[in-house]
């Protein structure tokens, strides 16, 4: 069986985003007003061959500690396809 | 006197350091390839400038998980001589040899120019060709240089003397934090910094103030 999850890696708060600064300063020039702070990040879609959600969830965890997420800069977010 | 290089897909500043290190001490250096764990018995490990795995992910972060990295973290731990440079630092930090992170630019552009160095550490292996408070000539070329650790690990590392290139005033190219441009481990053994001392060590280059740093690092008069 096929697990999919969603994961999301964000900068943690407090990290410098010079990339979502440049597109918060292109958005208000394409005209959009009020917009505030944008801060960037990564998607990652991962489908993992397991009949074992828990176990599925904690190797995608695993994954993020070890690769997917630097977490001296980032967070990550783990979201299991229901 | 030996050395040894380690190989990445997409580094691209490893025959610059192969030409240096043949230079400075008479011997081609051994190459290790990224699947290799066996690293020969060297007076100097160096992991090159470049763009290894075309910065996927992020900068370093694929090659830091190759084979090769694990043989380099065990050389270090048992007390070798390792040094990084620009995408050989980005490596470093990514394989954990050495804490913070480097990070897109804060200007977001790619940067290719020389900066002058302030040495603030020279009382380190890689250091001891320089004076302390020396200011050097030194190229830098990245996109993702900008130094980044928490406030404890940056307490840690400025307490114990570990930051030990500084940009020098209105010289920092990257936005790095402190003017960070490199630091050593908690040994003093493991080098990591963002410019090029590889590519300032003849005169044909027009200078040589990167050629106290490896004469140190290899215990050779300068």
């Amino acid at each position: 069986m096929a697990i999919r999850a969603r994961v999301t890696v964000t900068l943690k708060n407090g990290v410098l985003d010079p990339q979502g600064k440049a597109i918060e300063g292109a958005l208000g020039t394409l005209g959009f007003g009020g917009v505030g702070q944008v801060r960037q990040g990564k998607v990652f879609d991962i489908e993992v061959d397991s009949a074992d959600r828990a176990k599925a969830e904690a190797d995608i965890k695993a994954m993020c500690e070890k690769l997917l997420a630097n977490t001296v800069i980032e967070d990550y977010a783990v979201e299991i396809a229901g | 006197m030996r050395t040894a290089v380690v190989l990445l897909p997409g580094l691209n500043r490893d025959r610059d350091m192969i030409a240096a290190l043949t230079e400075i001490t008479g011997k081609k250096p051994h190459t290790v390839w990224q699947t290799e764990t066996d690293i020969p018995d060297v007076d100097l490990i160096v992991i090159p400038g470049g763009f290894s795995y075309g910065d996927y992910l992020r900068c370093g972060a694929i090659g830091a998980r190759m084979p090769v990295m694990q043989a380099v973290a065990e050389k270090a731990r048992q007390g070798a001589m390792v040094m990084g440079v620009c995408n050989g630092f980005q490596i470093l930090l990514e394989a954990g040899l050495l804490p913070g992170a480097l990070m897109r630019n804060a200007t977001l552009k790619f940067v290719c120019r020389e900066v002058k160095l302030e040495i603030t550490n020279a009382n380190t292996a890689f250091t001891r060709g320089y004076d302390a408070g020396q200011i050097i000539r030194c190229p830098v070329a990245h996109h993702d240089g900008n130094y980044f650790a928490d406030d404890e690990t940056l307490k840690r590392l400025e307490g114990e003397g570990r930051v030990v290139f500084r940009y020098a005033e209105g010289s920092n190219p990257n936005g790095s934090v402190n003017d960070i441009a490199g630091i050593v481990s908690p040994e003093g053994n493991v080098l990591g910094m963002m410019p090029h001392p590889e590519n300032l060590i003849e005169a044909a280059h027009g200078g040589t103030d990167g050629r106290a740093l490896f004469a140190g690092a290899l215990g050779l008069a300068a």
